[in-house]
Formats: C-alpha cells, structure tokens, sequence
C-alpha cells in the first residue's frame, strides 16, 4: 500500500475507533467505536513490574467477559509517573490506577470495566488523600507533552493509533507541497535547539548538509542515550517511535537523503524491538522505501546497534562506529553536515529533538515558537528522579523555574529532608545548589550556572548527599567510558579520579583542590570532544557551591552527609543497645565482637561499613 | 587484500593448533558464522551487527571465532580485536550462567548500588577485577543507567528485573539462582 | 589562497592548510607531539591547542583548517599552562627513565619537557607495568613508554597495510599491542622498522645488537669483517651534524677499521652481484619461457616476509636471488675465505644497514648458511653504528677516508642506488639490457622510475623487446601493484609488468627502520640525492662491468646462474601464516 488515499482511508477508520479515547467522551462516538480503553504502560520501568503481564491478563480477563468488541486492552509508552507504576488508564473517564498488580486484574475488569464503577482503593489520590483523574493530576498540571504526546495514548506497536493521532500528516505536506528550504525555514522560526545537549541551531544543522553537493546524503538518529538517569529518548522510542521515523523522512527531504540510521544502544531491548515493528509497518503502509507516498521520493531507514561506548553518543565517534571501527572521535572541523557518514553530508539528530519536527510542522513554526524562552524555544524532557517524590519523566515549556520541576511536578523532598541541590546535564554537566531554585530552565541560564541542559537528567539531592561523592561517581563514569584517544581525557580525567578518591578518603594532600584545578583546565580547554571537555565540570561546579565541603573532606576529615566512608564510622550506643544480638547475626564481616553479659561493641577495623547494623537493630542502637 | 586460508603452493612452514584459545574447531565455528555474516553482506556498517550477531549465537567472541570472522570478511584480525576490546558489550571470556548486572545509573547509585556491589562480591567470593566466579555460576557486571530509575536500585538476573533491592535482599536473591541450579541439575 | 592572522601577522595559504603548517611561514613552530609529517593529523595529544580570538575558542594546529579571516594566537599564558598541564599528565604515564632510555637525546617528549622547562612530577606517576616485546629480534615493544600517538598504528595499518599494531581496549587502559594478546613474532609483524621510524619515544626501538659487535671485536680468535648497505653512507653522517645525503663513504670504511674490523667490504658489490644473477633470470624468464613473469625483486626482507604470509599465490613470482646483504655474507665466507686463506669457522660477518628485518633476514631459511656457517653473524642498524662510533670515542670529522677491501669492496654507479626506491629497478635495466641486447643502453640514467610517487611505471625497449616495469614502495602500494597483475591473469590480458620492484620502506631503504629519526619527504629526497650523486660519480655504472664482479665470476662462480651459483647466492620461498597463533 502506498497511496496518499491509502493512508487517507487508514487514517479515518482508525479516529473512528479511537473516537472516545481521543475525544475523552462518548458524545457523538460513531458506529464501530469501542466504548472503553484501557491503556497499559509498556515503558521499560513498568514493563519490568509485571507491565506485560498485567496487559495480557486485563486483555484475557476482557475477552473472557465478552467485552472484545467494546474495551480495547493496549500498551501504551511511558505515562512518565513512574514512582507510581505500574499505571493503568481507562478513557473516557479518565481513572487513573496506580501500583497495579496482576491480582487486582479480576477486580477491574469485573468492578469497573463490566460493572461501570471504578475501583476507588487503586486509583491515584494526591497527597492530601483526594482522588485526582487525568487532567487534574498535580505531576501533569505544569507539564505541556509535544515530545510525549503520544506516549501514555497509543499504542507504539500499532502504526494505525499514530495515524490516528495525525501521524504522518507532516510528511504527506512535505513529500507534496514544500521544497527542502521551505521546511528548514519553518524549523528556523521555531528555534529548534538541538535536544542532546549541545543546543545547536537544529535548521543550521539542517542546511549546512542540504548546501553540501553529494549524491549520497544521510539522516543518522542519535539513540545512544547514556547519561546515568537519563531515559527521554528511551521513552519516545518505546512509546512512539514513529514520530522519529517521521522525522527523520521530513529531514531526508529537506537535505536531499536517501538512507537513514538510527543508532541505539544495544542495552535499550524494548526500544529496539519496538524500532523494528515500527519500520516494518512504515514500510508496510508506504510511509518509508523506494517510493514514498507515491511521491516518488525514496527514503530507508535501518537500525544500528552500539555496544556498550557512551563515547558513541558524542556525533563523530558515533558515526565511527556505524562505520566498524572503535569509537573514537574525530577533529572537527570538517563538521558531519559536510563530511559525515562514510565521508558523505550527514544529518545527526538527538531522538527528542527529531520527535519535536512532525508537530512543528503539523502546527508551524511559530506556534512552536511561542512556547518557551527567547533564546530556549519550545519544550523540555526531563528525567526527574534522585530525592523527589514524583520520580518520573516529565515534559515542561523551557523558562519553567526548577522550584516548579521539583515541588509542583515532582512533588516535594520525601522524608521531611532538606534539598540541597539539582544536578542537571548528566556527567557533562553540574550542580545547582537550592538558592537558585527560581532560575527559570533554558539553555544559556543553566550554563551561566555553571551547568547545562544536557540531554535532560535532572537528579534532586537533599542534606543526605555528599558532593564529593557526586563529583566522584559522575568522574568515574566519564574515566569509564573516556575512549582514551587523546591525553587530556585519557589521562587528566584519571588523575582527577585520583584526586577525588583521595579526597573522600581521608588522604588528600593540601595541593589537592589547585591539582584539580589544574586538571580541569588542560581537560576543559584541550580535549577532543564534549566528553572529555565537560568531565570536569561536575567537579568545578561542586568545588564552585560547595567548596566548604570538600574542606571539610581535605582538612577535617569529615563528610557531614556521612557517604565517605572512610570519614565516618558506626558505633553501639550502649545506652539503647538490649545485646540482642541481632547486629552480630547480620554483620557479614563479623566486626562485633562482644556477648549477651558484657556487651558488643563495634570493631572499627574490620567493619566495612555496610550500615546492616543499623539498619537491623530495633532499638536504634547503632549510630553514624 | 587476498588472504588464502590454505594454498596449495610450496611447503607450509610447520605449525601449532591453528584455531588458538577458545576450544572450537574451524569448522563449527564457520557453521555458526555463515548465517550471520550472509545477513549482513552487502549491507554498509555491518561490523558490529555482526559481532553481536556472534556474541548473542555463542556467548562471547572466542578467538577461532575472530579469525574465522577475519577471513570470511577479509578484514585483518586487529581490526576486529581492536573493536571487540573496546566496546564492552563484547566479551572475550565464556559468561557465567548467572549474569547479574546491577544498575549503577545516578539514581540506583545514590540509593545504594555500591553496597549491594559490595555484598554481592562478598557472598560470591568474587575479588575485585574479576567478574566470574571460578565455579562458572554467576557473573557480575556493573552496568550504566537502564532506564529503571523509579524502582532504584535495580538488578537484573539473566533479564529478570529485582527492583527496590535492598542491601540485605542480596544473600536470598543469590541464594533463589542456587536453588534454581540444584534443581536444574537434579532434572 | 586564504587570508589568516597569526599572532597578528598576517598570512596567505592555500585552502586546506593547517594552522600548524600556516603558522610555519611566520616563523612559529607551534609545539606537537603526536603529529608527524609524514602522516594525516590524529589530533590525540592536546599540545598543539591554539586560541581563535574573539571567541576565545581553543583548537587543535595540527589538524584544523585555515578559513579566511581567521585570527589565530598561538601562545598566550592560558595556552602555555594548558599544554604545560597536558604534558605533565603525559609525564604522568610515563616511566620517565630516560637515562636508561635508548631514545636519550632523541626522544621528543623529551625536547617537549626540556623545552618546557619540567622540574618536578606534579602529577602522580599512574606508569602501568607492562611487559616488553622483543619476541622478534628486531624491534622491540615498550608498551610503557607508550604515548597514545597512534602514529605506529597509522603506518602500520594505512601506509603498510601490514595490521600487525592495534589499539586495544579504551580509556586509561589503551595500549599498543599486536591483536589477541600475542607475540609480536607470532603477529604478521614483517619487521620493517617503520615503526620505530615514527615513535617519538622509545616504545619501539630496535633491538640492540651493539653489545654482541663489542664482544665480537674483543673476541681475539675472531675474524671479524663488516659490510655497509648503499644507504648507510648517505645518512650516517646526520648522527655527527652533517647535512643529509652528504656521502661519506670513504670515512665510515675508516671508521670501521678504527672499530677493529680486520676486513671491510661493501654491500653494494653484493648489489653489483644481485644484478648479474636477477638479470639473467630475467632474460632466462623473458626469452626462455623458464618461470612465470612478473619478475618481481626480493631483495627487501620485510617485502618478502609480506609476500610469503599476504600473497601465497604470487610467491612463484619472486626471484630466487638472495639480497645484497647475503651475498656478500656468503662470499665472504667462502670466496673470500678461501682466496685470503684464512678459515670462515673463525669469521665474524657484521653488516650495518638501515633496516631491521635484515636481523630477521638473516635466519629466515637454511640457505642463509650457504657457506656452512650463518653467513651474517650479526646485523646492526645505522643508528647502532652511530652509537658505537661515539662510544669509542672517534672523531668522525676529523678521520681521513679510505678504500675498503678490494675483493668485496669496489662497486658500481647501479649497486649504490639500491638504496632507494626505483634503483634495483634502474641497475637491473642497465644490466638486462645489455644481456638482452648485447650493448650497454645508450642512456643509463631511467629517470622515470626514480622519485616518491607510490607506484612507478615504465617501459623500456631493448631491441624489439618491450619490457614494462612497476615499483612500489610502502606495502600499502603492493596490493593494486598485484591485482593488476592478477587481473590480467585472469582475463587474459597482455601482463602489465615484466618486472617489478618492491621496497617495503617508504622512499626505499634511505627511509629504512633503523635509519637516524625524524624522517621525512625532505630527507628521503636528501638521502636519495646524494646517491644518486654517487652513482654519477661513478665511472663505473654497469654492474656487468664491475671489474672486481668479472673476476669472481671467472675465478669463483663461473657464470650467473651456474651451479654454484645457485647453491651460494639463491634461496627458497614458503608461504607463511599471516598469525602463528
């Protein structure tokens, strides 16, 4: 199939079905449409909770029942709630189930989907103990989904739903009404930034690449998304990979492309299944191939998988890998839009900013652009997660001030604690300690922070973290996966470990601050590429806001948010202690000695801080 | 380049095992190889596609499979071992039975992932550096951040998700795979 | 043509031209360590780091183009403290034991932390233990003064095509090594030194043979006698400050002898005798029909290493002669044994030459025993020469220049330019022509196959005769030179060559392994040149016309290709595996 009419009867037939789940009501529902859908998160995060399990017993549970024809079971992609998963929607009505367990199938099916009244005890309250349905839910009230549109409404393994959602609308205009320049302009009006975390001019990028002569051109997606607590782009590519295949096909049109790869690290098993029923599909209803819509236009798009480099999210180590050999990076310039892929112009988008492209072009440019800041247009992924309460992946207009983020959408700091700072930028970026909690998000005020928006991870600490240690785990991760190729990164980043490890341990030496200083200049100013340029500034940040900590790590030996452990120890408080002896059972170390007559006591040298003590005794005997 | 993997021409000089570490012979391992690369010839960028095609059919990349690989794609050996040796995802040892891999994302390491790393080295009397255990069972990787961070910290067991774990969970949830093995074995 | 700033100097270069190369011509040499003329920029170091102003932004010389307008600074405070950072953290993994080092004085991270004015390791020192490498006799491995420049790998892999260096594995654990933890012997390694030619430290260097030589000359019941390839004469001399290609042949037989050799011969007449044999086999292969064409020279060790384990089916091509080198090894041992009296038991055969894999070359079958005994004993790089020279203290300006030993000494204008690349070539036309024709060729200069183009072709007519040769040198060029060949085979075709010439050395052996540092385009020209100068020099430029060859032959051999011949100067080939393990 591959006619515009095709795709025009497709389309029709599957709003007709999804009316009362699109319109959120059964008024004025044509013949045919289901009555009731329930929609199921099949991200990765609650897919692992028994997701699949709980989609296919509500699918059984339904069809045993005989109500086949009137509730449609799917699985959609990440609601982003996910401190609550598993969730469970029914539409219209808008219930809102949370912590679903396979158990509780029976009861929903019985109780709300049969007998029309839903089932108060798992339905999501707010905080106050008040029922809130879809719409009125506080996570979402400043939230605004034109990435995540689709994730938590579709169902990602079926192309007819995203039809249904005006899926493929954008490129249908584009194969048959714009030329190449016409797209880009309307990109440039809408000041798309690049969404990875270098924020760089999208239609810039865009142009470069169509101005460059070849006859061979390319469109690479970047799904190599490796930033510890970062899973935007995993959650669009498990919940609505079309809306990248789109993209990527507009993009192709615009430069003059005729193949495209989408790079996904091996470790994202969902996303990639769902990559490969999405193209099959796209292929299937002539959106992808020799002859796209009819228009004569041909685009392929094949998958290709990373191995386990988080270098290879940086652009040109990427595109060495593609092309079979180790990650490395290269010099630039020349930059991929003039000599990328195989030496050919190369287009490489981030997944969110490409999932940004087929609405931009549905609603235009402009409409994009009046959303957002002056120099940060449109909206923002975030993977909120660290001390919050509303731990989840949320969509927010760049300009909303992180006080927002973290207590309107996230909820607050659970267990009565402290905030003491936002990590935002994963290991490329750094920390915002809590007085700056009204700086409003967008790109250049994080960076005049001392952070970045970075692909969007956004980690909420509270009294209870150490900054050293922080400083410490992201230098690791970047020492880790440093392809080694040139020495400021290979070496410096190293030597920075060291320094730190160092630091946290009790053996710093007085010169140890100026070493790191020094360090993260040659590291910051003669690295080949983002990794290594950026390594460092988790460190200089928390050195920046937080400097009295590591004094007090270097000269007192102390770590007040007691994570160092070599800076604290954990003794018997005898006054509380009942000798019952249960320390001693758990101690994996056997680091109490002691008996029942004359008492137990701590063996400071031998105790390797595992805190299983504490967290076993009853009587709250033991202390830090 | 034209390698000639035997040649009829002149006296061969004598030589040792020819398929080097990894026990297969020449033969299995071309049988298990030639599905895989016919996939993927012709397509542009299919190196690593075929590297994991390998490692998912026989549990890591031994030598004899390297060389064999060499050849069919006619590429030089140090091209491959210079790919295989970067990526973590290829391992060059057989794999425990048992992979469990814990989360070290942002969010699973400030809710503990250190600590159950180090309880589970001590339960399997695993030393640092060293990620298999010498009986074979079990085999410990510390992977990055697999998108699971509301359920901090997260383990898997061979795919199978333990999430929320605690520090004191890890002797039992070892313990659970050791049951499973003695009663696989007693099968 | 671009129009730049440089420091404010204004500078006007083509488009295309690195900052480091515009930055030449207004006399900044930007400091580098990774970056080498001879090979594309990888851009690993960090040292090179320049500032774009206004922005302020920083970028890499080496491998970063000019655009018009640009505004360069290419030192300032914030740029000298970031590569004085850099080089401290390489200083960090490295050993730093240059006192024990054999690059001492050579080494260029050395002149960077002279030049920087290091003091004291302000990093601690992270140096991993990591084993050396000298399974192949001729280089040798020392993964811990690995700097990460990648340059032993690009000409390892792109210029010899040889995949015998990787990287392996990443981050602080990169290293360079041969692929799946082996011997370097037991890699496809064909010892060609060019390596160790580009290190700019001592992570790869030869393997040191001086102290068997010293052992050697002290041994009072040793014979001990030496032979110096073409190359030699022309760069030794930059070891004592003079320019390249000055020849100097005379002064480093005197030297020599000063030394303690008791006989001195040249590896050019070795050359001279190369050419009697080939070229007979050649008119024999052309005229006769006895072996198959291509002819193809065998002279190069590292070629015919490459050849035995690369291209099994091309190996019946090769020429059975054996090389300069072990010729004159077993002349010495037997011809000139016998006429001098004295007994080749007790003979000790040094040859210095500007490659490593003659160390290999030596010991590759049993026919380098010929006379009955290693007809080489020992093979020593022009830089180990160099050593030994200044060990004894001799004053290489001042000596007065000699002749060598008549017997195997006195060569001709064709065996010296050996050497470089097109001259075995060159010298075996001159012969073959006139075994061919019967007359000398009218001129003997074949310009054409000389000069650093990677493939050279010609064609020369000899009577009716057409010949068609190719040369190539860098292994890199081989392979188009024998799928042309092959190709041919295959449809039919008319062959493309009749002869062939590889040298595995870019810009043949004056670009040899074991050649003095800092090889370029420049000197290769240099060294070349001052070659060239000796062959015109030469009155003698036939090598059919040697006298000293007419004699041996009358006297020893008989003819080219007699029996004896045979038995002495020709060798046997076998295909190789590319890995032994």
């Amino acid at each position: 199939m591959s006619t515009r009419n095709d795709l025009a009867a497709v389309r029709a037939a599957a709003k007709a079905a999804l009316y009362t789940r699109l319109q959120g009501t059964m008024d004025g529902a044509p013949e045919g449409a289901y009555r009731r859908h329930v929609l199921v998160c099949g991200g990765t995060g609650c897919e692992s909770c028994h997701g699949a399990a709980l989609h296919d017993a509500l699918q059984q549970a339904v069809e045993a029942r005989g109500l086949g024809r009137e509730v449609k079971v799917i699985k959609t992609g990440c609601f982003g709630f996910c401190e609550k998963g598993p969730i469970v929607k029914i539409m219209p009505d808008l219930s809102f189930y949370v912590r679903v367990k396979p158990e509780d199938v029976e009861e929903i099916v019985r109780e709300h989907l049969a007998g029309g009244k839903p089932v108060e005890r798992l339905l999501y309250k707010e905080e106050d103990g008040t029922v809130a349905r879809g719409g009125e839910i506080k996570f979402y009230g400043k939230q605004q989904r034109i990435v995540l549109r689709n994730c938590g409404l579709i169902n990602p393994e079926d192309i007819t739903e995203y039809l249904a959602t005006d899926g493929y609308e954008a490129l249908e205009r584009v194969v048959t009404k714009m030329k190449g320049e016409e797209v880009i302009a309307e990109l440039k009006v809408a000041g798309l930034r690049g969404r990875g975390g270098a924020g760089y001019p999208t239609w810039m990028k865009w142009e470069n690449a169509r101005r460059t002569k070849s006859e061979r051109k390319y469109v690479v997606c970047n799904a190599d998304e490796g930033d510890p607590g970062a899973y935007m782009d995993r959650s669009v590519l498990e919940g609505d990979p079309h809306a990248v295949l789109e993209a990527m096909a507009i993009c192709a049109k615009a430069i003059g492309a005729q193949q495209g790869y989408i790079y996904v690290r091996a470790e994202y098993g969902l996303a990639i299944e769902r990559l490969r029923i999405a193209l099959e599909q796209a292929y299937a209803h002539g959106v992808l191939g020799e002859n796209i819509l009819g228009s004569g236009m041909r685009f392929h798009v094949a998958v290709r998988l990373g191995a386990g480099a988080f270098v290879c999210g940086e652009e040109t180590a990427l595109l060495e890998s593609i092309e079979g050999h180790r990650g490395t990076p290269r010099p630039r310039p020349p930059y991929p839009a003039n000599v990328g892929l195989f030496q050919q112009p190369t287009v490489i988008n981030n997944v969110e900013t490409l999932a940004n492209i087929p609405t931009i072009i549905r609603n235009g440019g402009a409409w994009f652009a009046g959303i957002g800041t002056e120099s940060s247009r449109g909206t923002k992924v975030f993977a909120l997660t660290g001390k919050v309460k509303n731990s989840g992946l949320i969509e927010v207009p760049m300009g909303t001030t992180l006080r927002e983020i973290v207590y309107d959408v996230g909820g607050g700091i659970p267990n009565g604690k402290a905030i003491k700072a936002i990590q935002t930028g994963g290991p490329s970026g750094g920390v915002i300690p809590a007085s700056f909690l009204d700086t409003p998000v967008d790109y250049e005020t994080l960076k005049e922070l001392g952070s970045m928006m970075g692909s969007g991870g956004m980690i909420v600490m509270d009294e209870d973290d150490c900054m050293v240690d922080i400083a410490k785990f992201y230098l690791g991760f970047c020492v880790d996966e440093s392809c080694g190729k040139c020495a400021p990164c290979r070496i410096g980043g190293y030597q920075m470990l060291e320094s730190l490890k160092k630091i946290s341990e009790g053996r710093a030496q007085a010169d140890e601050v100026p070493r790191i200083r020094r360090v993260g200049l040659a590291m910051s100013k003669a690295s080949l590429c983002g990794l290594g340029q950026t390594a460092a500034n988790p460190v200089i940040s928390t050195l920046k806001y937080f400097e009295d900590e590591y004094r007090e790590h270097i000269e007192e030996k102390k770590c007040r948010a007691k994570k160092c452990r070599a800076l604290f120890s954990y003794t018997i408080v005898q006054e509380r202690c009942k000798r019952c002896g249960l320390c001693v059972k758990k101690c994996p170390v056997e680091a109490i000695p002691g008996d029942r007559k004359s008492g137990y006591r701590i063996d400071a040298a031998k105790c390797v801080k595992c805190g299983q003590c504490m967290a076993v005794c009853p009587f709250n005997a033991v202390s830090m | 380049m034209n390698r000639e993997a035997g040649c009829g021409v002149v006296k061969r000089e004598p030589s040792g095992c020819a398929c080097g570490s990894g026990g297969a012979a020449p033969a299995a391992v071309r049988a298990v190889l030639e599905p895989i690369v016919q996939r993927w010839r012709g397509e542009e960028g299919n190196l690593i596609m075929i590297l994991h095609g390998l490692q998912k059919a026989m549990g890591y990349v031994p030598r004899a499979a390297a060389l064999e690989l060499a050849q069919m794609l006619d590429v030089p050996l140090a091209r491959i071992y210079e790919v295989i040796t970067f990526y973590n995802y290829f391992k060059l040892e057989p794999p425990g039975k048992y992979v469990i891999a814990v989360c070290t994302g942002t969010a699973c390491y400030l809710k503990g992932a250190p600590q159950i790393i180090d309880s589970l080295r001590d339960v399997l009397d695993l030393a640092e550096g060293r990620s298999v255990t010498a009986d074979g069972l079990f085999q410990l990787d510390e992977v990055r951040c697999l998108g699971c961070c509301g359920l901090a910290p997260v383990l898997t067991v061979n795919g199978e998700v333990f999430g929320r774990v605690k520090q004191g969970d890890v002797p039992d949830i070892v313990e659970q795979f050791r049951e499973r093995e003695a009663g696989v074995k007693q099968e | 043509m671009v129009t730049i700033t440089i420091d404010g100097y204004p500078v006007k270069v083509r488009r295309g031209t690195s900052i480091l190369e515009a930055a030449r011509k207004v006399n900044i040499n930007i400091p580098t360590l990774c970056k080498h003329a001879d090979l594309p920029a990888t851009a690993a170091c960090g040292i090179c780091v320049v500032k774009l102003q206004p922005s302020g932004r920083v970028l890499r010389a080496c491998c970063t183009p000019v655009e018009e307008g640009m505004e360069i600074i290419t030192n300032d405070g914030e740029l000298n403290e970031v590569r004085r950072a850099v080089l401290h953290l390489i200083l960090s993994t490295h050993p730093n034991d240059c006192l024990r080092c054999g690059r001492n004085g050579t080494c260029e991270l050395q002149k960077l932390a002279e030049d920087f004015g290091v003091r004291h390791e302000y990093f601690p020192n992270i140096c991993a233990p990591l084993p050396k490498d000298d399974s192949t006799g001729a280089v040798v491995l020392d993964p811990q003064k690995c700097v990460k420049c990648g340059r032993c790998l690009d000409v390892c892999q792109r210029v010899q095509n040889v995949w015998a260096l990787s990287f392996l594995e990443r981050g602080i654990h990169t290293r360079m090594a041969a692929a799946g933890e082996i011997q370097l012997a037991d890699s496809p390694c064909v010892r060609c030194g060019q390596c160790a030619a580009h290190c700019p430290t001592g992570a790869i260097f030869e393997y040191d043979h001086t102290p068997q030589v010293w052992e050697a000359l002290r041994d009072g019941g040793k014979h001990c006698v030496v032979q110096i390839a073409p190359a030699v004469r022309t760069s030794l001399g930059e070891a004592f400050g003079y320019k390249p290609g000055e020849l100097l042949t005379g002064k480093i037989y005197a030297v020599l002898r000063r030394l303690g050799f008791k006989a001195v011969f040249d590896t050019n007449f070795g050359a001279d005798v190369t050419i009697m044999e080939e070229a007979a086999e050649f008119v024999e292969r052309l005229t006769r029909g006895k072996g198959v064409l291509p002819l193809i020279t065998t002279c190069c060790p590292s070629w015919v290493d490459y050849m035995e384990k690369y291209h099994h089916d091309m190996i019946a091509h090769f020429s059975s002669c054996k090389s300069p080198q072990a010729i004159v090894g077993v002349l010495a041992k037997t011809y000139y044994a016998q006429t001098q009296k004295i007994d080749p038991a007790t003979m000790f055969m040094v040859s210095v030459m500007p490659c490593t894999a003659k160390k290999y070359e030596k010991e590759r079958s049993q026919d380098m025993a010929a006379s009955g005994y290693p007809d080489v004993n020992l093979v020593i790089t022009t830089r180990e020469l160099a050593r030994m020279i200044k060990q004894a203290g001799i004053d290489f300006h001042g000596i007065a220049e000699e002749m060598p030993d008549n017997l195997l000494g006195n060569y001709t204008g064709a065996g010296t330019i050996f050497g470089v690349t097109g001259g075995v070539m060159e010298a075996a036309l001159r012969t073959a022509h006139n075994f061919l024709s019967g007359e000398n060729p009218g001129a003997v200069d074949f310009v054409e196959v000389r000069g650093l183009k990677g493939i050279k072709e010609s064609s020369v007519t000899v009577g009716t005769a057409t010949v068609r040769v190719a040369i190539a040198h860098g292994l890199g060029n081989v392979d188009t030179v024998l799928e042309r060949v092959r190709a041919a085979q295959r449809s039919g075709a008319e062959l493309p060559y009749h002869f062939i010439e590889v040298m595995a050395c870019p810009g043949g052996c004056v670009g040899g392994g074991g050649q003095p540092y800092g090889i370029t385009d420049e000197l290769r020209q240099a060294r070349a040149k001052g070659l060239y100068k000796d062959d015109a020099q030469h009155s003698v430029r036939c090598a059919h016309e040697n006298p000293g060859i007419l004699r041996l032959y009358k006297e020893f051999l008989g003819k080219p290709l007699s029996e004896k011949s045979e038995h002495l100067l020709h060798t046997h080939y076998t295909a190789r595996r590319e890995y032994r393990r």
